[in-house]
């Protein structure tokens, strides 16, 4: 029997299903891919019992032919998701030790399809980093070298940095992400991965911990286009209990793969070629609109012409939206809480929050405090939500001329960890493809492009229309066919 | 629009974070940086734009007016740093 932990989803299936293994032998070689991989620090926790307690009722199911769409599949789960009885701390300490009496929607969607859970995936601290270093865990290290012969540790990307390893590592057959401003699709491409952030509303928020709740997307990250659309469908679908949850069916997406984009129009926004960028990834830009042509698009050129508004659009809204979320670690409901000696409830909150809170998280809680403060409010939010409105009018115009836009997934391959905590602006910059979609609410994806010459892998972008994460997955397929990306990071871990 | 260390202070207080005054001087410049970048919002033309509050079209749900959960005060309680007699405990409130 081969690798197992080598396969995608769309092979373990298939040998599950066809009786080649047990779902308990899959369960058991990425059960023990984890503790090889712990020098990654990929996992907060690790749950081989629940893998392997959810491989048994595969098997069982198999026997009774009652087979489920995810049954014999292990997955990672983002620590941000609410995990019933397991610790669920969105990489904070002041969540330490949390363990929810509940299931988020996702998680709940995932296991009703019969997958299992490895454990819960390192992150930056409530979601908010680009690098995985916000982490009240420490940094989860890329399974990536650069080829220079050194031996820099490099950054996964983040917020879903544990997520984007443990497939790049093997450590799990795919995994969810949650993605705010790019947090799916910038360590998917950092690490060589697919991931896919579908239109807001897709997934349910309910059970996911808030960070920014207009912009808060789950999607899965795995190695193949199709091993993505298998695990969305399952984790979407409408949720009454998530306001924002749309009551749509859930698209037959695996079904409806198909890399003849034939009739189709792919736009290329001009805004999007930024002085600064390193060459290489302006060429595989290019080679990725050589390789839609060839799949039968045509390729238009097209504006978006408040571009380089939209970094400084979100972080005015999501520090806004993260100050009201994280308003309600206080002490007293859940977490830590630190009361000095004599002090009154005021000062509990107050000691609570600055010791359980990280840099970053504190920084993002002053801005959004500041922007959304008396004398200030307009000012900054509301000018930033009526900057988001043309963000939005842009892709809409746009998408007049064209059903998909091919962009570069992040504006350089990873880089070393600890070379951009000093300066937050420049990891803000990280996300400047990746925030115009999130902003405008719609479906996009990471898919890898190739190498750079230091070897490591860049990514490629590509958004549709609203509802449209079929026009995405198929554009992504017809990349991923003849980009024949099957590099894998040389194992030393 | 810059801030200075007063104002700072004044923001840690309504976000209920205790930062000390080093942790305050060493954020005056990081948040001056940040807050100067995003100004530039300031170019951009919003005259008749309407802000955006959903970005994806969708009407807010009724529901009937039943009940449809409770009866888990002890699951609520269960995560508590202190609960007393079915109560989140905090600090003494009332002199």
């Amino acid at each position: 029997m081969s690798d197992l932990t080598l396969k995608t989803i769309t092979e373990l299936r298939e040998g599950f299903r066809g009786g080649e293994y047990s779902a308990r032998e899959i369960a058991e070689a990425f059960n023990a891919a984890v503790v090889a991989g712990r020098s990654l620090n990929a996992f907060t926790v690790e749950t081989p019992e629940l893998a392997l307690a959810a491989a048994d009722a595969a098997d069982q199911a198999r026997a009774a032919g009652e087979l489920k769409p995810l049954s014999g599949i292990p997955l990672g789960i983002k620590d941000l998701f609410a995990t019933e009885g397991v610790d669920s701390t969105s990489g904070s300490n002041i969540l330490k030790g949390f363990k929810p009496t509940y299931e988020s929607s996702v998680s709940a969607n995932l296991k009703a399809a019969g997958a299992g859970m490895l454990g819960k995936l390192n992150m930056d601290e409530f979601a908010m980093g680009s690098s995985n270093e916000t982490s009240a865990y420490g940094p989860v290290i890329s399974p990536w070298k650069r080829n220079d012969g050194g031996n820099a540790a490099l950054t996964p990307g983040g917020s879903s940095g544990g997520s984007a390893a443990a497939v790049a590592a093997g450590l799990a057959p795919g995994v969810t992400g949650t993605d705010t401003g790019g947090s799916i699709r910038q360590p998917a491409a950092f690490t060589g991965i697919s991931g896919i952030k579908p239109t807001y509303g897709r997934c349910s928020r309910w059970g996911i911990v808030a960070f920014a709740s207009s912009l808060d997307q789950a999607g899965p990250m795995a190695r193949t286009v199709r091993d993505c659309a298998i695990l969305l469908e399952a984790m979407a679908g409408f949720d009454p209990r998530d306001a924002t949850s749309l009551n749509l069916p859930v698209p037959q997406w695996e079904a409806g793969l198909a890399s003849d984009l034939r009739g189709k129009k792919v736009g290329i926004p001009r805004e999007y070629r930024i002085e600064g960028v390193p060459e290489e990834i302006n060429a595989i830009w290019d080679q990725g609109i050589e390789w839609l042509k060839d799949a039968g698009a045509e390729v238009v050129e097209i504006s978006l012409p408040h571009t380089k508004y939209a970094l400084p659009t979100y972080y005015i809204i999501a520090p806004a939206e993260a100050s009201s979320n994280l308003a309600r670690y206080d002490g007293v409901r859940y977490g830590l809480r630190d009361t000095p000696q004599g002090g009154n409830l005021d000062a509990m909150y107050a000691a609570t929050r600055a010791a359980g809170f990280g840099a970053e998280v504190k920084r993002r809680i002053m801005i959004g405090t500041y922007v959304l403060s008396a004398g200030f409010y307009d000012a900054y939010f509301t000018k930033a939500q009526k900057a988001r409105t043309l963000i939005k009018r842009d892709f809409a115009e746009a998408f007049q001329q064209c059903d998909l836009i091919l962009t570069p997934t992040a504006p350089s391959a990873a880089f070393g960890l600890g070379e951009k905590m000093s300066d937050p602006l420049a990891m803000y910059l990280n996300d400047v493809f990746a925030v115009p979609a999130s902003l405008a609410g719609l479906p996009a994806m990471s898919v890898p492009g190739g190498l750079d010459s230091q070897g490591l892998p860049l990514g490629l972008h590509l958004i549709g229309r609203e509802l449209d994460e079929q026009g995405v997955l198929n554009a992504g397929l017809a990349i991923e066919e003849r980009a024949g990306f099957n590099h894998r990071p040389a194992r030393w871990w | 629009m810059s801030v200075n260390a007063d104002q700072v202070r004044h923001v840690a207080r309504l976000a209920r974070l205790a930062l000390g005054d080093d942790e305050i001087d060493r954020m005056v410049p990081e948040l001056n940086n940040i807050l100067g970048w995003v100004e530039q919002l300031g170019e951009v033309d919003t005259d008749g734009v309407e802000p955006l509050t959903a970005v994806i079209e969708n009407h807010l749900r009724l529901r009937d007016d039943v009940v449809n959960d409770g009866n888990c005060r002890d699951d609520i309680l269960k995560n508590a740093p202190d609960a007393q007699h079915g109560f989140f405990a905090v600090p003494k409130v009332i002199e």
